[in-house]
């Protein structure tokens, strides 16, 4: 039971992660980024990359496919999604889904699509860590919940508290007032991809180092976006709850149904959200129809 | 003009035509002999791609349907194949594999789904609806996938060519017809309906729904009638599919599948009938043709292995250029050419009430 608990934890903290940058580029341009998962296997591959350039340097090499991972979620902004303002919102996100075909496309073109472990090129072991209370659980899966966590408060304290980050808030309100306000608010949209960048980053980066990496782990951000519709697509706070719950209907999937289930789960999740309630937990209510 | 100019017509008879101009009757006929004499000269290879491109023709014919023309958007197309192609695996592990049998009930299961779909989907809009079908897409695999491990072999079900009487369809001429036929069918049932009372409420659901509930149209209806319309000549394509290829396996139905009939719609032009078909082809074709590039290059030995990522990248940039420079895809390209032609030395069509 505590096993089942724990897995869920960290489940739930990988989720949030990816689920992070659905929802900060959602709130500044409302354009779903099918290809964060894609992101995330970037940065994974930058990681890679730099620990193959300098090994057994894992702090330098982790903290520059971070900030790497940032630049190319701005430049994606720029190059990619800026063009695409003012075109239908489904045309922007069929652009995020050829970009994660690009970038797929140009991973296996460099690094083939053989599995890659970073972690012994670092110089980094993955021991097994017994919690109180009986559960197991490795490394680097305590260090995904701490980085989620940490990455939450500090996104939250950037929001609530500093003058940039509540200009991000009124851009993605109402870019319009926020312009007349003076607010560049094409900046703080390309602030939000970085930010997005730099999420999927983190997640890429811990999930390369505790499981493996390859070119399709995008297929994990597809989930994750079930993570950020339970919880409310604009909705920041939502992603915690979204991805507990994910979670827990993947694990429990696991442990009682079969593995095919546990795959489609967060999918029946975000179903089930659909049908009764499709702003999500604590999104704003929009969109929907009656009939 | 030589163009069809929508207002000289004097009978019902040529208001109702498809085919209404001299030389467009002269280009279905040069179509049609080209058609029926490819298979004298062309290799089994060529057959097989226009096979491919007509049997891709169909599903993007249908997904036309629903986001071309409702406005509706799909990501699900995928599991409405999968579903096509799985009720014929179903129908043959029970043995009963006859194609009379196989592809209507295919349809009919496309068409019970759709309605599955359409219900809640009246409540959702733009990207919601999206991830919703998304998300049916993956709980259509996840029963596909169940079937597959269950009753089939772990990596898939055997189809044998479907069989009428004595006479089975065998052999890639005889696919080349049965496809290319199945496809113009699809095709002129595609272009009625988009004449028809319900295409004309669908195109004007997906331009202004509050306008098009106000004058009259069952909105309600008229989008659950695109989703099923649309999901039934998918899963028919879908068993076509599984016949033609003989085999089905979950593996071949995933979400790249979904976004490659979006591509073609896009890359086409959407909402146009003629679009979808050449978004098709160029789709279908596009890996072949980097292929031949490749091979006329003669690059040094180990490219094989860069042709793999090289056409999924070229796939996701051509699909990229068409979004961000020509959203009117192929068919805004041949329209402009088109005109140039027929209005040289003029630059604009004369002012007229839009046909």
């Amino acid at each position: 039971m505590t096993q089942v608990l724990a897995t869920t934890v960290v489940v739930a903290s990988l989720y949030a992660l990816l689920a992070a940058g659905y929802v900060l580029v959602y709130r500044a341009t409302r354009v779903l980024n099918l290809a964060q998962g894609d992101m995330m296997t970037l940065g994974g591959y930058f990681l890679f990359l730099l620990a193959t350039a300098a090994p057994g340097a894992p702090a330098l090499s982790v903290a520059t496919a971070a900030a790497l991972s940032a630049l190319a979620g701005f430049f994606i902004y720029r190059l990619l999604m800026r063009p695409m303002a003012g075109h239908p919102i489904f045309a922007a996100v069929l652009v995020t889904v050829t970009l994660g075909i690009l970038l797929r496309a140009a991973i296996v073109l460099v690094y083939t699509d053989r599995i890659r472990h970073p972690l012994p090129l670092l110089g980094l072991v993955n021991p097994p860590r017994r919690l109180p209370g009986g559960a197991v659980v490795s490394t680097f899966d305590l260090l995904t919940v701490g980085a989620a966590a940490a990455l939450f408060l500090a996104l939250f304290a950037f929001l609530r508290l500093s003058p940039l980050g509540i200009q991000m808030r009124a851009a993605g309100e109402k870019a319009l007032l926020a312009a007349q306000r003076g607010i560049n608010f094409q900046l703080l949209f390309a602030l939000s991809w970085a930010l997005a960048g730099f999420a999927g980053a983190l997640a890429g980066i811990l999930y390369a180092n505790n499981v493996r990496l390859d070119p399709s782990l995008g297929v994990l951000g597809l989930k994750a976006f079930a993570v950020a519709l339970v919880g409310g697509l604009d909705s920041l706070a939502g992603v915690i709850p979204g991805a507990l719950i994910v979670a827990a209907v993947e694990v429990l999937s696991v442990r009682y149904g079969d593995p095919l289930l546990a795959d489609v789960s967060p999918f029946l999740c975000l179903l089930a959200m659909l049908l009764v309630r499709p702003w999500g937990l604590f999104g704003t209510k929009e969109e929907l129809e009656r009939v | 003009m030589a163009l069809g100019g929508g207002y000289f017509k004097t009978t019902y008879a040529a208001d109702l035509a498809l085919v209404d101009t001299p030389l467009r009757r002269t280009a279905l006929a040069a179509l049609l002999v080209v058609l029926l004499v490819l298979p004298r000269h062309a290799s089994p290879f060529v057959l097989d791609l226009v096979a491919q491109t007509a049997l891709a023709a169909v599903g993007a014919l249908a997904l036309n349907l629903l986001t071309g023309l409702a406005g509706q958007i799909s990501l699900g197309h995928a599991g409405f194949i999968a579903a096509g192609a799985f009720t014929t695996a179903v129908l043959v592990e029970n043995r009963m594999p006859s194609p009379l049998l196989a592809l209507p009930a295919a349809a009919l299961v496309g068409a019970v789904l759709g309605v599955v779909v359409g219900i809640p989907a009246l409540r959702l809009k733009g990207l919601y609806l999206a991830l919703g079908t998304l998300a049916l897409h993956h709980v259509v695999l996840y029963a596909c996938g169940e079937f597959q491990n269950h009753w089939g072999a772990n990596t898939g079900v055997s189809i044998p060519p479907p069989r009428l009487g004595a006479w089975v369809l065998k052999g890639t001429t005889a696919w080349y017809y049965a496809l290319t036929v199945v496809a113009a069918l699809v095709l002129i049932l595609s272009v009625n309906l988009q004449r028809s009372r319900a295409g004309r409420a669908w195109m004007a659901i997906r331009d202004r729904e509050i306008a098009a509930e106000s004058v009259g149209i069952d909105v309600a209806r008229y989008k659950v009638l695109a989703f099923v319309w649309s999901s039934a000549l998918t899963s028919l394509a879908g068993a076509l599919f599984a016949y033609q290829r003989a085999f089905v396996s979950v593996e071949a139905f995933g979400f790249f599948l979904a976004i490659e009939y979006i591509a073609m719609i896009i890359i086409g032009g959407l909402g146009s009938a003629l679009g979808a078909v050449l978004g098709a082809a160029f789709v279908t074709l596009l890996p072949h043709g980097i292929d031949a590039v490749v091979a006329g290059l003669r690059v040094p030995g180990g490219a094989e292995y860069y042709l793999f990522p090289l056409k999924f990248g070229a796939f996701g940039l051509l699909m990229a250029v068409f979004l961000i420079f020509e959203p009117q895809g192929l068919v805004g390209i041949w329209r402009r050419v088109r005109n140039w032609a027929f209005l040289w030395p003029f630059r604009y069509r004369p002012l007229r009430p839009a046909s």
